[in-house]
C-alpha cells in the first residue's frame, strides 16, 4: 500500500501531491462517471432480453432466470430457490404464477407433484446473459428499413464529403494562390455564410430543394450544405504554406492550372483535408434537421431519422430503440478513439464543428 | 505573389470558386431573400409567385398580444412561449455550459496523469448524433430507468422525470450541456495552453494563492477566446433543437419548446403550413442571433477599454 499511494501521489518536479491535486482528480472522476456511465448504460442495456429490461430496479448486467427441461413440461421451467419452513432452501421449478402464489414442482423428482408456494418466499436463479434478440429483431422487423437508412446515410455522407472536399479545396485554392481582384469579396461572402445558420432559412431551402425536384431525394440533403465557410477558410490558411515556387516551376513545365491544383497543391494539403473531412462525415452522419424536412418517404430515410421515429409510433420499443442507438453511435465512436487528435485540434483552432 | 501569375487568364480563379459561389447563391443568399418574401405573404402555397402579398401580417400575428407578459393572450401563443422558454433556456445553459467547460479545461490543463484519456472522456459526446444523446438520456430518465433505479436504492420514490415542466426543463439543460460542452472545453484548453507558463512560474515565487492566480492571471488572458466561447454558444443555445424535441417533445404541454421546434411546426409539422408565420419568425430569430452577436462584441470592446 505505501508504494501505491507513493506512485499515485508522485509528481513531476516535486515529492508529493498537495490538496488541488486530489480535488482536479475527484473532479475528473466524477466527470468519467457522468460522461462514460449513461452510454455504458445504453450499450449494456442493448444486450438485454426483453423481460431483462422491464425490470424494476434494472440490473446492472444482462441477466436471465435460468430454466430447466423438466419431464412431462414442454417448455423450460424458471427455476426458483425456495425458502423452506425450517429455513434451509430448495431449488424449484415454477409452472405457473397465479397472484401471490406459485406451483412448482422439483425438478429432480417431477413425479412427486406440485407445490403451491408463497411467491416471498421464492427468488429466481439468475444468471449473465448477453441477448442479441434486439439486434436479430432489428435486422428482421424492419428488413428492408434498416437496410435502406444504413445506405442512404453511408452514400450522403461518402458523397457529400467528398464534393465539400473538392469544392472547398478549389476555393480556397482561388483563394490562396491567386492575386486577383474581387478576391477579398469573394473570401468575405462565403465566410458571410456563417451568420446565417441553416435553421432561419429552413423553409426557403425546402422550396429551392423542391423546385430542383430533389423533394425525397438524398441529393436535396447534399446539395445544401456541401460549401462549409470554416472548411473553406482552413485550406486557405494551409494552402498559403505551400511554396509558390512549386506552383511557378510546374507552370514552367507547361502544366494547366487544374493540374497544379490536382497534382501539387492538393497532395499538399492532405493535412487540412482530412480535418475538413472528419468534421464533414460528423455533420453529415449526425445530421438530423434537414433530412427531417427534405427526406419524408419512409425508403429515403436516414439513419437518424429513423432512429428518431422509434419514440412515436406506439410508444417506446427500448430493445429495438436501444440496439439502434448503439448501432447508429458505433461508427463515429470507433473513429473518435483513432481521430480524437485530428478532431480536437481541428476544433481549437477553427471552432468548427 | 511573383510575376509569373501574370500569364494566368483572369477567369481561371473564378472558375475554381464557381461551384462554392453556386451553392451559396443557391442554398445561404437566395434563402434570405426569399425568406423576406415568404414573411410578407400569405397562404399555405409554396411558391412564392402564387401567394397574396399580405404586407407585415405574418410579424403582426406573431406580435399579437394583449399583454406581453401573459402568453395565453397572445394569437400565437406557442412562439411567445417558445420565446419566454429561450429567455430563461439561453442564459441558464450558456453559463452553465462554459461554466463546467472551464471548470474541465482548467482541470486538464493541470499536471495530471492520462490526461489524453480524460479529455477523450469529456468530449467524446460531442461526436454523437443529437438523437443518439437524446435517446440515451429517454434511456436513463424513464420512469423504470437507471436514474429512479439509483434513487430508488438509496430509498427515494419513483420520479416521472420528463413529465413535469420545471424537472423537464432542468433536464433539458443538463443533456445540451452533457452532449457540447466538451466542444467548448477543447476550445477553452487550447486557450489555457496558450498562457506562457514563466506567468505562472512567478505568481508561484510571490506564492499567489491558486485562486488568486486563476483570476489575475488565467481570466484575463484567457478572455479572447472566452468570448468566442461565449457567442459561439450563445448562438448555438438559441437555435437549439435536435436533442429537445426528441427527450422532450418540447413538452410536457410546452414547457421545453424551442424557437427553432416552433418554426418546425408552424412550417413543415402542422397542416395546413404556414410557411410565412414559419418565415417571419425565423427572421425574428435571426434578428436576435445577430443582436446577441452585437451585444457580446460591444460587451467586450467595453471590457478592453476599461
Amino acid at each position: 500500500m505505501p508504494s501505491a499511494w507513493a506512485f499515485l501521489s508522485r509528481r513531476h518536479g516535486r515529492i508529493r501531491a498537495d490538496w488541488t491535486d486530489w480535488v482536479t482528480y475527484a473532479y475528473l472522476m466524477l466527470g468519467v462517471l457522468v460522461m462514460l456511465l449513461p452510454v455504458l448504460w445504453v450499450v449494456l442495456s442493448s444486450f438485454k432480453s426483453e423481460g431483462n429490461l422491464l425490470e424494476f430496479p434494472p440490473t446492472v448486467l444482462p441477466e436471465t432466470i435460468e430454466s430447466v427441461k423438466v419431464e412431462g413440461y414442454n417448455r423450460p421451467l424458471a427455476l426458483f430457490r425456495v425458502k423452506r419452513d425450517d429455513g434451509s432452501e430448495v431449488l424449484m421449478a415454477q409452472v405457473r404464477r397465479v397472484g401471490i402464489r406459485a406451483q412448482m414442482v422439483d425438478p429432480a423428482n417431477p413425479g412427486a407433484g406440485r407445490v403451491v408456494v408463497p411467491v416471498e418466499r421464492a427468488t429466481a436463479l439468475r444468471k449473465v446473459h448477453v441477448s442479441t434478440e434486439n439486434y436479430s429483431k432489428l435486422l428482421a422487423t424492419a428488413s428492408g428499413r434498416i437496410g435502406s437508412s444504413v445506405y442512404n446515410t453511408v452514400f450522403i455522407t461518402v458523397v457529400a464529403t467528398l464534393i465539400t472536399l473538392v469544392m472547398n479545396s478549389m476555393a480556397a485554392f482561388a483563394l490562396s494562390k491567386y492575386r486577383f481582384r474581387g478576391s477579398n469579396v469573394a473570401l468575405l461572402a462565403i465566410l458571410a455564410t456563417l451568420m446565417i445558420p441553416a435553421t432561419v432559412v429552413l423553409v426557403p431551402i425546402y422550396l429551392i430543394v423542391s423546385e430542383l425536384g430533389l423533394n425525397n431525394s438524398l441529393w436535396g440533403v447534399i446539395l445544401p450544405g456541401l460549401s462549409t465557410p470554416t472548411g473553406v477558410f482552413l485550406l486557405r490558411q494551409y494552402m498559403l504554406t505551400i511554396p509558390d515556387e512549386l506552383l511557378e516551376a510546374a507552370r514552367m513545365d507547361h502544366a494547366s492550372e487544374w493540374r497544379i491544383y490536382w497534382r501539387v497543391v492538393l497532395p499538399l494539403a492532405t493535412p487540412a483535408l482530412a480535418v475538413v473531412a472528419i468534421f464533414s462525415i460528423m455533420s453529415r452522419w449526425n445530421d438530423f434537421l434537414l433530412p427531417l424536412i427534405v427526406l419524408s418517404r419512409p425508403e429515403v430515410h436516414t439513419l437518424q431519422i429513423a432512429l428518431a421515429g422509434f419514440t412515436d409510433e406506439n410508444g417506446i420499443q427500448y430493445g429495438m430503440l436501444l440496439a439502434m442507438t448503439t448501432l447508429t453511435a458505433l461508427p463515429l465512436a470507433l473513429g473518435f478513439i483513432f481521430l480524437q487528435r485530428y478532431i480536437t485540434t481541428g476544433i481549437a483552432s477553427t471552432g468548427i464543428k | 505573389m511573383s510575376g509569373g501569375t501574370q500569364r494566368v487568364p483572369r477567369w481561371i480563379p473564378w472558375a475554381f470558386l464557381a461551384p462554392n459561389l453556386a451553392i451559396i447563391a443557391l442554398f445561404s443568399l437566395a434563402p434570405v431573400a426569399i425568406n423576406v418574401l415568404y414573411s410578407v405573404t400569405g397562404s399555405d402555397n409554396l411558391y412564392p409567385s402564387e401567394r397574396p402579398f399580405v404586407g407585415l401580417d405574418n410579424y403582426r400575428t406573431l406580435l399579437d398580444c394583449e399583454s406581453y407578459l401573459d402568453p395565453s393572450s397572445c394569437s400565437r401563443d406557442l412562439f411567445w412561449r417558445a420565446l419566454g422558454n429561450a429567455l430563461v433556456f439561453v442564459p441558464t445553459q450558456v453559463l452553465a455550459m462554459i461554466g463546467v467547460a472551464l471548470l474541465t479545461a482548467v482541470a486538464l490543463n493541470r499536471d495530471i496523469r492520462a490526461r489524453g484519456f480524460f479529455r477523450g472522456v469529456f468530449f467524446f459526446p460531442v461526436m454523437l448524433s443529437p438523437v443518439v444523446v437524446a435517446m440515451t438520456w429517454v434511456w436513463l430518465l424513464q420512469r423504470d430507468g437507471a436514474v429512479n433505479g439509483i434513487l430508488g436504492s438509496l430509498g427515494f420514490l419513483k420520479v416521472s422525470w420528463l413529465a413535469d415542466p420545471t424537472r423537464a426543463f432542468r433536464w433539458s439543460v443538463f443533456v445540451t450541456v452533457w452532449a457540447h460542452m466538451g466542444f467548448y472545453m477543447v476550445i477553452l484548453l487550447a486557450g489555457l495552453q496558450s498562457i506562457p507558463a514563466d506567468l505562472y512560474e512567478a505568481a508561484k515565487m510571490d506564492r499567489a494563492s491558486p485562486w488568486r492566480v486563476f483570476t489575475r492571471i488565467t481570466l484575463p488572458l484567457l478572455k479572447p477566446v472566452l468570448l468566442v466561447v461565449f457567442i459561439l454558444a450563445t448562438i448555438r443555445s438559441v437555435q437549439t433543437f435536435d436533442e429537445i424535441y426528441i427527450l422532450t417533445g418540447g413538452g410536457p404541454g410546452s414547457a421545453t419548446k424551442m424557437m427553432v421546434h416552433y418554426i418546425y411546426e408552424t412550417g413543415f409539422a402542422v397542416q395546413p403550413r404556414n410557411y410565412g408565420l414559419a418565415a417571419a419568425a425565423s427572421l425574428l430569430l435571426g434578428a436576435v442571433l445577430l443582436l446577441f452577436t452585437a451585444l457580446q462584441m460591444r460587451l467586450a470592446r467595453g471590457g478592453r477599454d476599461a
